[in-house]
């Protein structure tokens, strides 16, 4: 009996190791190349790439609210709104037909395109103006969750469903066209071989990683996940630490809107709205608590690239969406499972998972 | 000839390839209080453990009642008639008294499995009866004491019929009377015919208690045998491996005429009221009471945790209005909480990010800098974790959950000595810690006051406050009801204050 447990206990210990989600995902693409071997691609690599990027900018804005043990479910909405707000100040041209009846038409829509059309500033100002509104949003996240005490779910379901509804209203369903050529190319084109998504990926990991790791604020966030009262005794501003999260998870699913916007070349009011399932996900697969104080950046960028690879492999397979979704939904149940147990055994002392 | 209740045969266990118990045979016979001494981290909660199915030996096996005892995990420990009252207790303060005694398995009416309410209620209120705790089943246990918290754990025991209850340090937090009250439900259930292992820092709790005696030091055993043999100069001789013939450090330090924390009508309504007292440079200042006689919560509104509604707080010369503990500490104050696994540390974090915590910008050079000085952490860490001789594996990998109790406690301390506090406030530092570093605590808190530093330390043992300090306040329901200057000390006035003022029946029987 206790011999199996020692074994069970081995075999944990090694599937919680650090790499291995890394070394499952390269094992997992060899094997999926030799039955489809366009999977390596260059057609796919590229889809690979071009995927992964705009969600691990998502996943970083997420995993700071996973580490000080929130949950942030509107950085869809946001992604959304910020991705019409966007669009609207830089649209160059707008069909009446559709737009006529927008509660902003003849406000700061025409038939000539949004507030700024043709402006030279217009991109720049749009780009700031959706940051600035994801942060915002997440703003009011954070104050809600740590000032009234509010469930972070809650909050943020609320948000999600309020913002996301707001999408919709602005632009009354529709899609908005006709975005400035040099926005576009922030989402296709590429700084010589370096796709500009990939560029601004590791620009906000890198932020992200040396706030983790070098900052004071880094080490506040793992304590406020940790442990609350320890922290507040210990003379961390918690309510600071926990909004600032919140912020920054709002501004990151602002930023991946551009991606995705200039990607799909359209403000879009439903931008967004199936990949909650895949930024949680990756995190979870990538070993980031939901329990909080737990996880690495590199963990979770690791969860990006397994989940982009399954994601882009189920696709390639023939299955119906749904089944896709179910393998998919699977795999996260796992990692929720083992996220469950690693807890457990770390707190019997039995494996010790650094941070 | 009677097997024994419990047989050890050669158990060790290695963490992080640090031994923590080294070949340990021994044997406990049935219907017996086993005391079982020794320093922090000798291996007194692993041995007991094992034991419980929740540490899984590395060699050696054991029998319990002359049948093989080879505990998967805690359930088949419990099945074997082993019950484990925890260093911390592990209660559900959302649940009622009886959901908590029938947590693993109610009684159930048929086969669909509904619950008998009415029987778990009525054994429930039999098991509460037997332990001589009077309150209704239905009572949240978080709105209990934690001596009546210790007695539903007893209960859980007694309601599962356990044959082997085993007690690590059940009397840190309890006072004089509950401790009584407490020793003679042991000795009850003893002339039952269970048998008992007592864990405790209390020596002369332990000889008062026990039957027989076992010693371990650094994971090995020691000496063991009947209570006979012993007197508590031998077990600490056998503990510590040396003769230690003062308990106490000689005082070095004169408080000087300075003020470093002026405090003046501290009042919280209900919890405190009319608080005044300064602290002088150099000063070590006993806060006496019992518990809920408002001291730990004088000392949270000291340091900001808590908002006071008058009064005025001044410390080195700054007024302290509404602040918060990061402002605090600024302040030169720090304060080492009583609860170290809710308030003091991380406990899943490593050693290194617990002692750095509270000092974050100190170690970095500057108050305002914004980056972590990782070298400056671990330097700093080690060199304080030497001087309260913390024993521990790796700094940087062992989790504050993996140290023991008194270890716990020691790193809980170290991390305020790195903010260099000048005005500490200690809330029972030396609870669950062994006598040898009971002393290396005393003398740092000789250290810092000679240093300058005031000290205010808060205590429910009264012989080491009035060994310790230079005065004592005693606080009763919430006031100061007494204030003795060194040369004033006097035991039975200071519990005379203590009990002034209650409001309930007082305890005279206390001390
Ligand atoms: N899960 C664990 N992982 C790593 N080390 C551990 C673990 N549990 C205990 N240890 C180590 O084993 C040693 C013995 O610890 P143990 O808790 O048995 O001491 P103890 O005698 O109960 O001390 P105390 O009086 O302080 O409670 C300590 O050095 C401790 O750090
Ligand atoms: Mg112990």
């Amino acid at each position: 009996m206790s011999g199996l447990r020692t074994r069970c206990t081995t075999l944990l210990a090694w599937l919680v190791a650090d790499h291995f989600i890394l070394v499952l995902t390269a094992v997992y693409f060899l094997v999926m190349w030799l039955i489809y071997p366009h999977m390596a691609g260059r057609r796919n690599l590229a889809n690979l790439s071009s995927n992964m990027w705009p969600l691990m900018i998502l996943v970083t804005g997420q995993m700071f609210v996973l580490l000080v043990g929130g949950i942030d479910l509107s950085q869809t909405s946001v992604m959304a709104v910020t991705s019409v707000i966007g669009s609207m100040i830089m649209t160059s041209r707008l069909d009446p037909a559709k737009f006529e009846h927008n509660p902003l038409w003849g406000v700061i829509l025409s038939e000539n395109g949004g507030l700024l059309a043709g402006h030279a500033m217009a991109v720049p100002a749009a780009v700031v103006l959706m940051l600035a509104v994801g942060a915002g949003i997440g703003l009011i996240n954070g104050l809600a969750t740590a000032k009234l005490r509010m469930p972070p779910f809650m909050v943020t379901l609320v948000t999600m469903s309020f913002f996301s509804g707001f999408a919709i209203y602005l632009t009354q369903s529709e899609n908005i066209m006709h975005l400035p050529d040099s926005f576009i190319r922030i989402g296709k084109g590429s700084l010589g071989p370096v796709p500009y998504a990939m560029v601004l990926a590791l620009l906000i990991s890198l932020a992200a990683w040396i706030i983790l790791n070098r900052l004071v604020l880094g080490r506040w966030l793992y304590a406020v996940g940790m442990n609350l009262k320890t922290a507040a005794v210990s003379g961390v501003p918690c309510a600071g630490v926990i909004v600032f999260a919140y912020v920054f998870s709002g501004f990151c699913a602002a930023a991946g809107a551009i991606l995705y916007s200039a990607r799909l070349e359209a403000g879009r009011p439903t931008l967004g709205q199936n990949l909650l399932l895949d930024i949680i996900g990756s995190a979870v697969i990538g070993g980031i608590s939901l329990f909080g104080g737990k996880g690495k950046l590199r963990w979770a960028f690791y969860g990006v690239v397994f989940f982009v690879v399954l994601d882009n492999s189920l696709n390639t397979m023939p299955l119906n969406y749904y089944a896709v979704d179910i393998i998919k939904g699977a795999v996260i149940l796992m990692a929720a499972v083992l996220d469950v147990v690693r807890n457990r055994l770390n707190q019997t002392g039995q494996i010790s998972v650094g941070t | 000839m009677p097997s024994d209740a419990i047989q050890f045969e050669n158990v060790s266990k290695e963490f992080f390839g640090i031994r923590a118990l080294s070949g340990i045979t021994l044997s406990m016979p049935p219907a017996q209080i086993i005391g079982i001494v020794g320093e922090n981290g000798a291996g007194k909660s692993t041995l007991m453990n094992i034991l419980g199915g929740i540490v899984t030996p590395d060699t050696g096996s054991m029998t319990c009642q002359g049948q093989p005892h080879k505990p998967a995990g805690p359930a088949d420990a419990t099945r074997a008639g082993i019950a484990f009252i925890h260093q911390e207790l592990n209660l559900f303060g959302n649940l009622s008294i009886v959901d908590n005694l029938f947590i693993d398995g109610f009684p159930k009416i048929d086969r669909l499995g509904l619950l008998d309410k009415r029987k778990a209620n009525q054994s429930a209120h039999q098991a509460l009866q037997t332990v001589g705790l009077h309150c209704p089943v239905h009572t949240l246990v978080e709105n209990l004491t934690p001596c009546e918290q210790q007695l539903v754990e007893i209960a859980r025991a007694v309601g599962r019929n356990a044959r082997l209850i085993i007690l690590d340090e059940p009397t840190s937090s309890l006072t004089q009377n509950e401790r009584d009250r407490l020793f003679s439900l042991m000795n009850t259930l003893r002339n039952a015919g269970c048998t008992l292992v007592f864990i405790s820092h209390n020596l002369d709790e332990v000889l008062r208690m026990s039957d027989r005696i076992v010693v371990l030091r650094d994971g090995c055993l020691v000496s063991t045998g009947s209570k006979t043999e012993y007197t508590v100069e031998r077990m600490i001789i056998d503990m510590v491996g040396r003769q230690i013939k003062n308990l106490y450090p000689p005082k070095t330090s004169v408080p000087s005429e300075t003020i470093l924390l002026e405090v003046s009508g501290v009042t919280r309504p209900g919890i405190i009221e009319d608080i005044s007292f300064a602290l002088h440079k150099g000063e070590i200042l006993g806060l006496f009471g019992l518990m809920g006689s408002g001291r730990t919560e004088l000392a949270r509104i000291l340091f900001g945790l808590d908002p006071c509604t008058a009064g005025e707080i001044v410390a080195i010369n700054r007024p302290l209005r509404r602040h918060k503990p990061a402002e605090s500490i600024h302040s030169g104050l720090a304060f080492v909480t009583e609860n170290r696994r809710d308030e003091g540390l991380l406990m899943e974090a490593s050693i290194e990010f617990n002692i750095a915590l509270a000092a974050l910008r100190q170690t970095a050079g500057s108050r305002s800098s914004i980056w972590v000085d990782h070298k400056a952490i671990r330097d700093k860490s080690l060199r304080v974790a030497r001087d309260l001789r913390l024993q521990a594996a790796d700094h940087k990998r062992q989790s504050a959950r993996n140290l023991s109790g008194g270890n716990q406690q020691k790193l809980v301390i170290a991390k305020w000595l790195l903010t260099n506090p000048q005005i500490l406030i200690l809330d029972e530092p030396t609870r669950g810690i062994d006598v040898g570093a009971k002393y290396e605590i005393y003398t740092i808190m000789n250290n810092l006051a000679a240093g300058g530093a005031g000290i205010l330390c808060i205590s429910s043992e009264l012989e080491e406050l009035t060994a310790t300090c230079d005065r004592i306040l005693v606080m009763s329901n919430g006031r100061i009801h007494g204030d003795f200057a060194r040369s004033e000390f006097n035991e039975k006035n200071m519990l005379h204050a203590a009990f002034k003022g209650l409001r309930t029946a007082a305890e005279p029987g206390d001390r």
